[in-house]
């Protein structure tokens, strides 16, 4: 492609990733950050949505100790040290689970489902956890 | 009888089959993802609050807060730690898990 940008050799994408999944029932969360991460490390053009039970992800006040797993909630808000700092929320999502913005642990932008498509499609790579 | 809901009712409709086939005077218990049918003002409350006119709707209170929502809890859904599960499944000659 012509258009890419190229910078020490390597090639920017832009990338999203895509979050449905509640925190802890499935591993599916804990996976998505963890190739967030391994993304970010490459200087990839990131961003993550959370839709459906993603968002609750986000949730504020996770405290793990009485299941006996980690509590990864924390690492959402190191994200912005790694370069990620597009996380985008489905508003209809959180509404439907009578949540706002405030009780999210991290600032996030709410975006409505016409934005998402809009955002979906300008992406080169889309990966669904 | 006994039933026990680990699915989130966003995700999965088992919350949804279990009250179908749940008899009146039975126990719900909500435990792991499950437990996010016990909240207020989401799209499930309305169900919840109708299926506790005639049954007993039960959340795991380690469950609720290791997911940041056990100050949401809805009125009339009663939270109970392990020891609470043990005695449920104990009280009830059998349990059905709606996976």
């Amino acid at each position: 492609m012509a258009d890419e940008m190229m910078e020490e050799g390597g090639v920017i994408k832009k990338m999203m990733y895509v979050n449905r999944t509640a925190p802890y029932g499935t591993v599916y969360a804990l996976e998505a950050l963890e190739v967030v991460l391994i993304g970010a490390a490459f200087e990839q053009d990131v961003c993550m949505v959370f839709i459906d039970d993603g968002v609750y992800q986000l949730k504020k006040d996770q405290d793990t100790d009485g299941i006996g797993m980690k509590n990864f909630s924390k690492t959402y808000r190191a994200l912005e040290m790694y370069d990620v700092e597009k996380l985008y929320v489905d508003k209809q999502s959180l509404e439907e689970r009578g949540l706002t913005e405030d009780d999210l642990l991290v600032d996030v932008e709410i975006k409505t489902t016409d934005e998402l498509t809009a955002l979906m499609e300008e992406q080169e790579v889309v990966m669904s956890f | 009888m006994l039933h026990t809901v680990n699915k989130s009712p966003f995700e999965k409709n088992s919350f949804e089959t279990c009250l179908r086939f749940a008899k009146d005077g039975s126990a719900i218990l909500l435990i792991e993802d499950g437990v996010y049918a016990a909240l207020q003002g989401t799209r499930i409350t309305p169900a919840v609050e109708e299926a506790m006119k005639n049954k007993t709707v039960y959340a795991l209170g380690p469950d609720l807060a290791a997911r940041g929502v056990a100050d949401k809890v809805l009125e009339g859904v009663k939270v109970v730690d392990y020891d609470g599960f043990v005695d449920l499944v104990a009280e009830n000659d059998t349990v059905q898990s709606w996976l």
